[in-house]
């Protein structure tokens, strides 16, 4: 309950400052949308920075360090570290200058002038909205995970199903209200405050949670030690030998279990009395509730080495193992039935059973010998589905993986930010600082995360803290539970939270501008709504994005970090465009339609081949998809550029240098 | 001075891709892995270069250029022109 307090108190906290925020706000919609270009270096870099980094820094790269191991830093955090700083400089800079010369605010509006063509905005902006919202469901899945992890046991009598918890719907929604309401109140100067506060907040506590982590797992030393022991694949990016055949024997160990109980299940087979006594003589010791699974597994060895599971034929064992796994046997059965991987089948409705199992033993976390529903079906899983095969990563993915920071070429938020910025030279610390940040808070993150996949209960060395098959989304949530007091949790938690909101909150904004600006004003009218007017139809579009963003969260969920790189890559696709826009003179309305529809048209194709987002290791042709994304929407780009009549003298010099555009 | 600074950058990008520490699982001062240390030490040469980029690389004169535009120039529109 004291976690919550804090929490509550620090959401007290953002909404005062939007209102003190509030309190400057000129009346008109242009200071509403973009503080009247006020915003210096340190805010725009500590807005820049906290939007940029989002969930996805602390909770996604802890969460994915945990599944992938350290590699996680190199394909996105020392990458970006490079090519966000080298897209200011040859995108930000240059748009800058069109913005202030031509009073541009959203990049529709570059896009409209620099392409000749009105309906650009028809076709780009539902897309450039529709990549916003991943982006926006990365911080609002985050948030109501964490809030669930962290406030476990909070309530007596309260959200039972939730663990005595807030439920992770609830999580969410505060989280969205609170920064609406602050966003609504001070507009983009108190999001810029906010930003600026957030973000410095969870840098510190991000330094703080890691101290009190590794101090509570015996040290840096220990904790990197027993990585080193346990999961040395998590501590480079190809596959421990030691660790690969200790997966092989947990594995056939498993089949075994698999068979005899899918034997054992169909009638297939049945243990007479002397033989389970003999059995259950081999049992592997384990505390009550592991019981009843030794008791399968010591029956299953027992039954493997009599060969009494040699009768089973391969499609059977096949089956047996996708029921193990609770995954879907499908029907009919395809002609690869047997050699498909057990990863390709999907998983079913797996939660009822192992609720029911545990239903005796759970109860409220502060409850003398019960454990949490969370607890239930993680022991459930580790107990019943197949080990985890530990997987490098591949060098071609971990190469492509470098287009992906192209994304911020085109990410609206920072686009409007060199739109509009007070000069060119406000950028200059953002661009020096930018890597060094990313570094301070994710380095300590994928420590975390990588730790966590070989930490031990502090009350008991023989118990893993994080058990098998975890959710990454949990990860960072779940060691702050379970390895610091509650007061620490409570400021813990509000970093974490703080970096979430700090992206949360510009994206608002943004997307409200955007629809004023590139919809309701170009269409509408600029004298059609009077200033007011244009601020509440903003508000409106942003209550609706989010009520869609947060419908969205309901549904099942994904990895924070797949989403975000499906997220990254959508805009990435679209880099060429604006790098084309502002180098090459040749680039025509139909080249930039035809950009747009390849990108659009492959990132749907690739996202619904990768079980939208369903599987986290999705490669195509052996790349990450947005190579292929990027490779195609550039060729389309160029092609059809080619093939169509240039754009006139007049955009020519009204975009590039005279002696360029004499050519 | 400027071609300098875009060579290191062009460096620091092939450097990005260490297959040499691919497979190697060495904890350095006896906690950090070397590859994660290998690419924060890029993160902290990315700084240090970018640094040097917005001293010998920074666009001259764009700021003045641009607002000496601006004066020349009628009231801007943010509108398409079609």
């Amino acid at each position: 309950m004291i976690s919550l307090i804090i929490i509550s108190v620090y959401l007290m906290l953002l909404l005062g400052l939007g209102a003190f925020a509030s309190r400057l706000f000129r009346g008109t919609s242009q200071d509403y949308m973009l503080a009247s270009h006020s915003i210096g270096p340190f805010l725009l870099l500590m807005s820049l920075f906290g939007t940029t980094m989002t969930a996805f820094a602390l909770v996604g790269s802890s969460g994915e360090a945990y599944a992938e191991g350290i590699g996680v830093y190199g394909m996105l955090a020392s990458s970006s570290g490079i090519i966000h700083s080298l897209c200011f400089f040859l995108v930000g800079i240059k748009l800058w200058s069109f913005g202030k010369r031509y009073g541009y605010t959203t990049q529709i509006q570059y896009f409209r002038d620099r392409l000749e063509s009105d309906k650009i905005g028809i076709l780009m902006f539902p897309i450039l909205v529709g990549l916003v919202v991943p982006y926006l469901l990365i911080g609002v899945i985050a948030a109501g995970t964490v809030i669930s992890n962290i406030t476990e046991g909070a309530f007596s009598d309260m959200f039972a199903q939730y663990d005595y918890g807030v439920p992770p719907w609830l999580g969410s929604l505060v989280i969205c209200i609170v920064v609406l309401i602050y966003v609504f109140f001070g507009g983009m100067r108190g999001t810029a405050w906010a930003n600026a506060f957030q973000t410095m907040v969870f840098m510190v506590l991000g330094v703080v949670t890691f101290s009190v982590i590794s101090t509570e797992l015996g040290g840096v030393h220990a904790a990197s030690e027993r990585v080193l022991e346990k999961h040395p694949t998590k501590l480079m990016r190809t596959v421990d030998k030691g660790e690969e055949e200790a997966y092989e024997q947990q594995f056939q160990i498993w089949e075994r279990l698999a068979w005899y109980n899918w034997a054992v299940d169909s009638g297939e087979l049945e243990l007479t009395p002397e033989q389970r006594e003999t059995a259950l003589a081999s049992m592997r010791p384990g505390p009550p509730w592991q019981r009843p699974f030794n008791q399968r597994r010591a029956e299953a060895d027992f039954a493997f080495e009599h060969g009494l599971l040699d009768s089973l034929t391969p499609e059977q064992k096949k089956t047996a193992e996708l029921e193990q796994d609770d995954r879907i046997v499908p029907d009919p059965l395809p002609e690869d039935y047997v050699s498909r991987p057990l990863e390709s089948f999907p998983k079913q409705a797996w939660e009822p059973e192992a609720i029911d199992f545990f239903k005796d033993q759970i109860g409220h976390p502060h409850e003398e010998g019960k454990m949490t529903r969370k607890q239930a079906m993680g022991r459930y899983r580790a107990m019943r589905w197949a080990p985890e095969e530990p997987h490098g990563i591949n060098p071609w993915a971990f190469l492509t993986y470098l287009f992906i920071p192209l994304s911020v070429g085109m990410f609206p938020h920072l686009f409007q930010h060199w739109l509009t910025a007070r000069s060119a030279s406000s950028f200059k610390l953002s661009v020096v600082a930018h890597p060094l940040f990313i570094a301070i808070v994710w380095v300590p993150c994928v420590l975390i995360g990588v730790w966590a996949t070989s930490a031990m209960m502090p009350d008991n060395p023989k118990v893993p803290l994080v058990p098998p098959h975890f959710n990454p989304n949990g990860v960072l949530a779940y060691m702050v539970n379970q390895l610091t007091n509650e007061v620490l949790t409570g400021f813990l938690t509000a970093g974490i939270l703080a970096a979430i909101m700090s992206s949360l909150d510009s994206q608002f904004l943004c997307i409200g501008t955007m629809f004023t600006e590139d919809v309701v004003l170009h269409y509408g009218g600029k004298k059609r709504f009077t200033d007011q007017q244009v601020v509440v139809i903003a508000r409106v579009f942003i209550v609706l994005i989010v009520a869609i963003t947060f419908g969205l969260s309901q549904l099942e969920m994904r990895r924070v970090f797949t989403l975000g790189v499906w997220c990254f890559s959508g805009f990435a696709s679209l880099f060429p465009l604006v790098f084309a826009s502002i180098y090459w003179r040749r680039l025509t309305k139909a080249g930039a339609y035809a950009c747009v529809i390849a990108a659009f048209g492959t990132w749907c194709l690739l996202f619904r081949d990768s079980n939208f987002g369903g599987n986290p290791n999705y490669l195509f042709l052996g790349v990450m998809p947005v190579t292929t994304m990027i490779a195609a929407s550039t060729a389309a780009m160029i092609l059809v550029s080619l093939a169509t009549r240039p754009p006139s003298d007049e955009t020519l010099a009204k975009f590039f240098a005279p002696a360029e555009s004499a050519g | 001075m400027r071609y300098v600074v875009w060579g290191i950058i062009v460096l620091l990008i092939i450097a990005h891709q260490d297959i040499w520490y691919w497979d190697d699982p060495t904890l350095v001062f006896g906690f950090m892995p070397i590859g994660l240390l290998y690419h924060a030490t890029i993160s902290v040469l990315a700084a240090s270069t970018w640094f040097l980029a917005t001293i010998f690389a920074w666009p001259q004169g764009i700021e003045e250029d641009t607002m000496a535009a601006i004066a020349d120039e009628p009231a801007p529109s943010g509108e398409a022109s079609e």
